[in-house]
């Protein structure tokens, strides 16, 4: 069973249609890259995923489940479904020990103490396990995105959903968190990501994907995708980002 | 002559010293301290108000005070998740309820919970007597403001908390309780407790419900003591007893905010 299925899924905000006709099929352990031009749609697809945004039209399955019923308990899909975000979104108010089992307990139902103990095991995994009694503000953004994907990771997902990770990090922090993600690649985890980390993409994934414009532009293994898209639209915005040197005037 | 800019604007500063500073001096030769003092500072009528003015009055504003602002802020919450609510009914009660109570004087509204609930409901007496009373009518004004105040800080919670919890699988009412509503509270607990601080104030109002020897606060207190002394010293005590409570609290609003600021 495939892991996400997306049939003609199309999105508007008002009169701004965002997403228009998305047909995306990912497997479990796949590593997909989403990429494009800022304001393609790329973060509302991903969110359609977990239904943070509702779609205007077409159907979303995950696992099986098709999210975009009426009847489907929503939140019992998103416990499998991890989501990282642009901005981390750790809740200011609780320790990163506390961010990482208020769901388990709250939401999973899971003592306290085998809650702290799969904390415990996460936090070692993203390499933060001396910053469990910390607060989020205390952290820099590297840490606290790699607390926020061990937070995802501690609810045990079936898949993960990256917005952008890294695109809020100062870029020395950058490399910490794709390191994590990149561990989470090799471990054979399904793995939905919107990223402007052209190496990322190229050496981790499995299939790129190129929005644009609220499509589908072109989609292929990275080699293809990078070495020779088929698409003029694709090669022109490779040119753009892989030469951050040139700047049009 | 030709000032510069500067030294026309220190010239206007100083003047302006000048002028405050001989106002205040003008208004204090003026009065007339010896009967100042005589009517307002006599230290035997003074004495004479303790300890019952902090061991029964003091007590009783306190105690008005917390009771009050408890009853507020849970019903103050609960307005303010109906004022969100999906449901459009329960929006348009809480809309019309703090529209009502802010544009109400305290003290009317005090009047008619204190008289109307007894005709209300003619059977039953409300708990605690005039405690449960000055409780109700200081709270369901104090309710509407805390209302406001809440739901403020409900919406000053960035939407990216709400989307992580939802996105571990909170339900709505999960991540409110849970993630939401603790971080609200932090942003609006300056303004809570300027809350507080007025409704110390508003606690001087209990007297229209007939409050007895044992319920009486410090405005009444002071006020009786005034008719039997037939000297204005106790509302000078009163007054210095009031600010012992409400100037510390401002500090702490103060203190709060530094706090956040810094924070930001
Ligand atoms: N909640 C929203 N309300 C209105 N417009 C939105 C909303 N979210 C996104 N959009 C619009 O949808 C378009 C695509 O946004 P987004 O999916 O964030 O693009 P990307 O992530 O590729 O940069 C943008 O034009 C954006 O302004
Ligand atoms: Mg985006």
């Amino acid at each position: 069973m495939s892991a996400i299925v997306l049939n003609g899924v199309r999105k508007s905000f008002g009169a701004n249609e965002v997403l228009r006709g998305i047909d995306l099929t990912i497997e479990p352990g796949e590593v997909v890259c989403v990429i494009g031009p800022s304001g393609s749609g790329k973060s509302t697809l991903l969110r359609c995923v977990n239904l943070l945004e509702t779609p205007t039209a077409g159907t979303v399955h995950v696992g099986g489940v098709d999210v975009t019923d009426p009847d489907c308990d929503i939140d019992a899909v998103r416990r499998r479904i991890g989501m990282v975000f642009q901005q981390f979104n750790l809740f200011g108010h609780l320790s990163v020990r506390d961010n990482l089992t208020i769901a388990q307990r709250r939401v999973l139902g899971r003592s306290k103490a085998s809650a702290v103990e799969v904390a415990r095991a996460n936090l070692a995994r993203v390499g933060l396990s001396e910053k469990a009694g910390a607060y989020p503000a205390q952290l820099s953004g590297g840490q606290q995105q790699r607390v926020a994907i061990a937070r995802a990771l501690s609810m045990d997902p079936e898949l993960m959903l990256f917005d952008e990770p890294t695109s809020a990090l100062d870029p020395e922090l950058v490399g910490e968190v794709l390191a994590v993600m990149r561990g989470l690649a090799d471990e054979g985890m399904t793995m939905l990501v919107v990223t402007h980390e052209m190496a990322f993409a190229r050496e981790v994934s499995s299939r790129v994907v190129f929005l644009d414009g609220g499509v589908v532009a072109e989609q292929g293994p990275p080699a293809q995708i990078f070495g020779a898209p088929k698409e003029a639209r694709t090669a022109a915005f490779l040119k753009r980002v892989l030469e951050p040197t040139h700047v049009d005037l | 002559m030709k000032l510069k800019r500067r030294q026309r604007q220190r010239l206007g500063r100083v003047a302006g010293y000048v002028a405050f500073a001989a106002i205040i001096l003008v208004a204090a030769f003026a009065a007339d301290w010896g009967q100042l003092h005589d009517a307002f500072f006599r230290w035997d009528i003074a004495t004479s108000m303790f300890p019952d003015a902090v061991t029964v009055a003091l007590r009783n504003t306190v105690i008005y005070t917390l009771l009050a602002f408890v009853f507020g802020l849970v019903l103050g919450l609960i307005l303010a998740l109906m004022r969100r609510s999906s449901v459009a009914p329960y929006r348009w009660f809480a809309r019309a309820y703090i529209e009502l109570f802010r544009g109400l004087p305290a003290l009317l509204v005090l009047f008619m919970v204190g008289y109307g609930i007894p005709i209300a409901f003619p059977n039953r007496e409300i708990p605690g007597g005039v405690y449960g009373s000055v409780t109700i009518g200081l709270g369901v004004t104090a309710a509407a403001y805390m209302a406001e105040t809440i739901r403020a800080g409900i919406q000053a919670v960035p939407k990216g908390q709400w989307e992580a919890a939802r996105s571990l699988g909170m339900s709505h009412t999960r991540a409110m309780v849970s993630i939401v509503l603790p971080q609200a509270f932090r942003i609006v607990i300056p303004p809570l407790t300027n809350e507080i601080i007025l409704l110390t104030k508003d606690t001087s109002l209990a007297y229209v419900l007939g409050v007895t020897a044992g319920t009486i606060e410090l405005t009444k207190f002071a006020g009786d003591a005034l008719n039997t002394k037939v000297n204005p010293t106790p509302l000078v005590v009163a007054g210095l007893l009031y600010l012992a409570i409400t100037l510390p609290l401002s500090q702490l609003v103060r203190w709060f905010e530094r706090r956040a600021e810094r924070a930001a």
